[in-house]
């Protein structure tokens, strides 16, 4: 692909602290190059913030190469930008052209609130996973791990499911703020599994409390999650995590 | 887990929905199929829609569709006021809304107005009991005597009813509405109560495509035929 550079007005969501009431701030860019991934565009941003004296765009990053899944912009209204199942760190600026507008929100939910600029609160999926999302084995020598037989296609619906890297853009995304997909893909990751199955009916009950006690709302099935989700994490898991929970729902005596 | 606990999770409300939700279908196809008698006045110049009315009082006299009918109002009432519960909690989840939004790229635009849809179908809904059921079951209509006994004359009310140009038109609408309502709804039911296959949920998209369709329009050309004598 041909290299270009560019000239590009930033809009950016500015919110110093959770009680700030937030604003959006115009930036603009320019010489930036095609080949820079989305995230360096805004770090050239920042150094210049930095040399001005200002305040520099806060944003969350580790990994920058979509598997760590901490970065979480929600660009020209689609969370992690225009790709198809790609993180906001694997965005290049070769999705963009001269002259275009691009706006930077934050995801937006109440369960998610934001700490400062871009970055927000995603510790309730933390507390959804600590609820259920593990499996409890006694400590001891490694098990070989060809001694439990797994169907072939369980195993593969199981690790498509586990690829969820708890981004948040799902909810980001729903226009419910669901957690579904995230909840669905990782009951189902274990749900799959016979590593899994003791815990089977508890997890998935308190996974799901966790999940409205955080303040999430409930799935309409839109497909709204599963079209952004950078893993593209099939909507067929929240099918499962619904028939899941209604059989340990209606059957658990806890 | 407690009963209550399992019907207030956001799973247990939308397996309400879910299940109401098919209930109201297959009363759909009942009602449907019944109501399609006026259309014998096509087929037998002598019929006057006495097929319809004998129709319309076996379900309004016989015990069986009586007790069906008590079930159906618990799910129509549960439906309404557990979607509209939904829908108003699910919107308060946001908090501040986002600039740009993500639309239609994502999502059919019918299936993120559930809740719109679903409220002008219950508007439509009162004005169609006034209409049609209260007078039936309460407050008297006119009667007609077929085959010496004395029955409703639904079908002559239907045919003044629908002299009216706005209410064919509301009629119409509410048709418009319902067949979006089950383009997402029908599909959509059979997520939330589990159903993950594929082979299974290709033909539940198929049936939901033709049932969208099919059963509004058999609807709404009731009034548009009776509005312009096509039916009478
Ligand atoms: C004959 C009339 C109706 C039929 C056949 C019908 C059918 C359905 C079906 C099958 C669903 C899907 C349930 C699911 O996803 O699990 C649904 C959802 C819903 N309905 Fe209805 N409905 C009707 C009337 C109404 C009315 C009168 C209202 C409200 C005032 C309403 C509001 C809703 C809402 C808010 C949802 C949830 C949205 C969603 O799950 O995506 N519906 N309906
Ligand atoms: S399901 Fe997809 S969008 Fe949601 S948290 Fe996991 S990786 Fe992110
Ligand atoms: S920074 Fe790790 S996934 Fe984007």
């Amino acid at each position: 692909m041909e290299h270009y550079t560019m000239n590009l007005n930033l809009q950016v969501w500015r919110q110093k602290n959770k009680q700030d009431k937030g604003h959006f701030d115009t930036y603009q860019v320019s010489n930036i190059s095609s080949e820079m991934s989305f995230l360096e565009m805004i770090d050239v941003l920042n150094e210049r913030l930095i040399r001005e004296g200002s305040d520099p765009i806060a944003f969350d990053h580790d990994c920058r190469e979509g598997i760590c899944g901490m970065c979480s912009m929600y660009i020209n209204g689609k969370p992690h930008g225009p790709w198809e199942g790609t993180t906001t760190c694997q965005l290049h600026m070769r999705a963009f052209r001269d002259g275009d507008t691009i706006v930077v929100e934050p995801w937006r939910a109440k369960a998610f609130p934001v700490i400062k600029d871009l970055m927000v609160d995603r510790s309730a999926f933390d507390r959804i996973i600590q609820s259920g999302g593990y499996i409890s084995v006694n400590t001891g020598n490694a098990v070989d791990g060809n001694s439990i037989p797994v169907e072939k296609e369980k195993a593969d619906a199981s690790f498509a499911a586990a690829m969820c890297i708890g981004c948040g853009a799902c909810v980001a995304a729903c226009k419910n703020s669901s957690a579904m997909l995230f909840v669905s893909a990782k009951v189902s990751h274990l749900a799959l599994l016979p590593q899994g199955s003791p815990e089977r009916k508890t997890r998935v009950l308190d996974m799901m409390a966790q999940m409205d006690k955080e303040g999430f709302g409930s799935c309409t099935n839109t497909g709204a999650c599963e079209a952004v989700c950078p893993k593209e994490i099939s909507i067929t898991n929240i099918a499962r995590l619904n028939a899941e929970y209604i059989s340990a729902g209606l059957t658990e005596d806890k | 887990m407690k009963w209550s606990e399992f019907f207030t999770s956001s799973v247990g409300k939308k397996f309400i929905m879910g299940l109401t939700g098919i209930t109201l279908i297959l009363f759909l196809v009942v009602h449907a199929g019944l109501n399609a008698c006026i259309f014998a006045t096509l087929l037998d110049e002598n019929d006057h829609g006495e097929m319809f009315n004998k129709a319309a009082h076996f379900m309004g006299s016989n015990v069986i569709p009586r007790l069906l009918e008590i079930g159906l109002f618990l799910g129509i009432f549960l439906h309404i006021i557990q979607g509209l519960v939904l829908e108003f909690q699910n919107r308060s989840k946001r908090g501040i809304s986002y600039k740009v939004n993500y639309g239609n790229r994502g999502s059919k635009w019918y299936s993120r107005s559930m809740g719109l849809l679903g409220t002008i179908l219950l508007i439509f809904l009162i004005l169609h009991w006034v209409q049609f059921w209260i007078p039936s079951r309460f407050t008297g209509m006119e009667e007609v005597t077929i085959d010496g006994k004395q029955v409703h004359d639904l079908f002559g009310l239907m045919k003044t009813t629908f002299e009216e140009p706005w209410v064919v038109l509301v009629y119409v609408l509410a048709c418009i509405s319902l067949a979006y309502h089950l383009l997402h709804g029908f599909q959509s039911a059979f997520r939330t109560l589990g159903l993950r296959s594929n082979r299974y949920l290709r033909i539940v998209k198929g049936l939901g495509i033709a049932f969208s369709i099919l059963i509004p329009l058999v609807f709404a050309l009731m009034p548009i035929s009776m509005h312009f004598h096509w039916v009478g």
